[in-house]
């Protein structure tokens, strides 16, 4: 009996093993079916932002050959009149209104933001940051064309009792960049920051040692440290003021004027754009083409201010450690 | 110690001179540190200055003509009285052949109060908006308001009026503004982001597991992530023409609804503007996923492996779980981006005077932030009051999904 349950045992283990031998098991990557079409779906997931890309220029520029086949380049990019209605398509009034509101936008936004940056990074108590950060984070959530009212019911009126009346137009850039140059504080400061908390400790310490005040510290040590990640943010900065839209759209006026005072009304790039489109527009008119020039040099205006800021930072960033 | 104090004593820089340099730098500091708190308080100014503004708007005196003196209409306040009154006080008050048209286009026993009620005031009393105060004069200057109204129109009643009110909440837009509402913007709104996060979430999701979990770090994944960044930087409106050309012009037959059977014309529809936001939020969404993926600790995936799991059930099973608060937190940040985004609506062509609800995503539609461009974009100061209202609106809807946020994100991390 003893035996025979042996012997059965035995047979059942050598049966396996023999199994074993004709099959090896593999401990090479097995493929799995369902593991490759997951993957090839995120696969997918991660391209579609590069068909985006290829969208936009593509119909940017697709459209922009349309338009500058009725149009030179170089009358586009020469002539101080922008008006359909009479052929006239100079980019430049156009140009000048977005680069004065930015400006003045930058004028605003620039020193404020680096000033809140170095109070909040090398001054502020854990208290105070608890309070002030939030508060620029709400500022940096409210939506543009919040601003776009609070610079045409709130800025117009004060520029016009400070200015005077008869200065001042109901809609003008000044007021517009203004309001931009608030709305891009928080950028600005929560970039720079950022960059001024990455510095190291010790180097703020070693100042100290050396009997520097907290300001010197600030200016002569943390800053220059980390001057990459301010500049970059500076640059976005003013990406983001050329590209910004409803503001303007709202404020700055709806005919392109070539002027250079800012208290005058003139149309902007995306405030045209914004404009132009909003109407019922005919797809077949020059109109339509038009504003795909506008927004092809828009989009290559950003597109080159962001990529000038990320070869900023990789060039200058200083490697501690 | 005293000998030891004044030996470091005499260590250091003496004499008037130096004294008054360490005074000097002092003061330097001091002026700037007052001059860098300052610019930050500028942000907490210019916020509050926004609020005030709005809210100045929002509530304030009206002086409002009626064509029928609201007291003799009824003896009891309009808005206390039964549905059956209300139709008394209307068939008293109009022609007959007017209330047979009315009755004819819906009986009176089929609308409900407010729409009856709502009849009356827009068939009997009329009302009209002559002038209207802000919050601050209002509040200040009422003697000067009552003596205006009384010079001017002494026809008129003065009341105090909200301008932000459950009707406003829930009547669709009208070209007066007393009686104007978000109810079609609000629905507009609702449907657009329910759809947009529809399709965001699992692409943006999709792309940064790729990006942190699969990528090698080759030269094509290395254009993919490049690319990604240059996109956030994008201009909005930028994304609207993508969207007016792909999504309205090129897909339209997709977009109105054509090959699904439901026809709305052309492709200026809730679904194009989804797919142009869609575009829009991507890369916000992916650029958050994947700081939230990459914060999950290593250990954890080779723990995963170790015990012989594949690739693909680590990720579900152990990175998403503990990456899904920050993935929750930056997908709702990218909605409230989504929200009060504007321009690129403009550009895809919502309209912005609908007064049918939308009916699903095919449907024409309008938007609150659109809503408020074309309020501010009038003159006449009533517009301003009603889009301030639409803005506290907005801001609400905004503020409560933030909070959200925060909410999920402090529930998740104490399990964790």
């Amino acid at each position: 009996m003893d035996d025979k349950v042996s012997i059965g045992m035995d047979s059942r283990r050598i049966t396996t093993s023999q199994r074993e031998t004709t099959r090896p098991f593999s401990l090479k990557k097995q493929p799995r079916l369902g593991e490759s079409i997951i993957q090839g779906f995120l696969l997918f997931c991660g391209v579609l932002s590069m068909f985006t890309t290829i969208g936009i220029v593509i119909v940017l520029g697709s459209e922009s050959i349309a338009f500058f086949r009725q149009v030179s380049i170089v009358e586009f990019v020469t002539n101080t009149v922008w008006s359909p209605q009479i052929d006239e398509f100079g980019i430049l009034p156009l140009l000048l209104s977005t680069l004065l509101t930015s400006t003045i936008a930058m004028f605003i936004a620039l020193p404020t933001g680096l000033a809140a940056a170095i109070y909040l990074s090398e001054y502020a108590s854990r208290r105070a940051r608890s309070i002030l950060k939030p508060v620029l984070e709400v500022l940096a959530g409210v939506p543009t064309v919040v601003y776009g009212y609070f610079a045409l019911k709130f800025m117009t009126p004060l520029l016009k009792s400070v200015f005077g009346e008869a200065n001042v137009n109901i809609y003008n850039m000044a007021s517009a960049g203004l309001v931009m140059g608030i709305m891009i504080i928080p950028l600005v400061s929560s970039m720079s920051e950022d960059a001024l908390s990455a510095v190291p400790r010790t180097l703020r310490e070693g100042a100290y040692g050396l009997g520097a005040t907290r300001l010197e510290t600030a200016i002569k040590v943390v800053l220059p440290a980390g001057i990459s990640g301010i500049i970059a943010a500076f640059v976005v900065a003013i990406s983001r003021a050329v590209g910004e839209t409803m503001i303007v759209a709202v404020a700055a006026g709806a005919k392109p004027t070539f002027t250079f005072n800012p208290f005058e009304a003139a149309e902007t790039m995306t405030g045209h754009i914004a404009r132009i489109s909003g109407g019922d527009l005919s797809y077949a008119s020059i109109d339509y083409n038009s504003i795909f020039a506008i927004g092809l040099t828009l989009f290559l205006m950003t597109l080159g201010l962001n990529m000038i800021s990320r070869r900023l930072v990789r060039r200058f960033r200083e490697v501690y450690e | 110690m005293t000998t030891l104090n004044e030996d470091v004593k005499s260590g250091l820089p003496q004499g008037e001179a130096s004294r008054r340099n360490v005074a000097s730098r002092r003061r330097k500091g001091a002026i700037w540190r007052t001059i860098f708190l300052s610019a930050t308080i500028f942000g907490l100014i210019a916020l509050s200055l926004l609020i005030y503004n709005v809210a100045n708007e929002v509530f304030g005196y009206v002086a409002i003509e009626y064509a029928v003196d609201p007291a003799t209409v009824s003896d009891k306040p309009l808005d206390e009285l039964s549905k059956d009154e209300l139709v008394t006080v209307l068939q008293g008050n109009m022609r007959k052949n007017a209330f047979r048209t009315l009755e004819n286009e819906k009986p009176m026993a089929n609308r409900s109060d407010s729409e009856v009620y709502d009849l009356v005031i827009e068939r009997v009393l009329k009302p009209q908006t002559l002038e209207t105060w802000t919050l601050r004069d209002s509040w200040f200057n009422k003697a000067a308001i009552d003596a205006q109204v009384a010079s001017d129109f002494p026809e008129a009643k003065l009341e105090f009026r909200s301008w932000i009110s459950t009707s406003f909440l829930t009547t669709p837009m009208s070209s007066d503004p007393l009686r104007a509402g978000v109810r079609t913007a609000l629905l507009g709104s609702l449907w657009m982001i329910a759809i947009t996060i529809l399709f965001a979430f699992p692409i943006g999701v999709g792309a940064a597991i790729y990006l942190e979990e699969y990528a090698t770090d080759n030269r094509f994944n290395r254009i993919i992530q490049t690319n990604i960044n240059n996109l956030a930087g994008v201009p909005s409106i930028i994304y609207g023409m993508l969207g007016l050309v792909i999504f309205v012009r090129t897909l339209e037959p997709i977009t109105s609804g054509r090959i699904f059977g439901a026809d709305s014309g052309n492709g200026r529809t809730i679904v194009a503007a989804s797919l142009t936001m869609m575009l829009l939020i991507l890369p916000i969404m992916i650029i958050n996923g994947q700081e939230a993926i990459r914060a999950v600790p290593l250990s954890l995936r080779q723990a995963s492996y170790g015990l012989g799991a594949t690739k693909w059930q680590t990720i579900w099973h152990h990175v998403l779980p503990n990456a899904l608060p920050g993935i929750f937190t930056g997908t709702i940040l990218a909605i409230s981006r989504a929200i009060g985004e504007t321009a690129p609506l403009i550009v895809v062509g919502a309209s912005t005077f609908i007064v049918t609800d939308p009916d699903g995503p095919f449907a024409k539609f309008t938007a609150l932030p659109i809503q408020i461009y074309n309020w501010t974009s009038r003159p006449q100061p009533e517009f301003a009051h009603i889009a301030a209202s639409a803005i506290v609106v907005l801001l609400v809807m905004l503020l409560s999904l933030n909070a959200i946020a925060v909410v999920l994100r402090n529930r998740f991390s104490k399990r964790g």
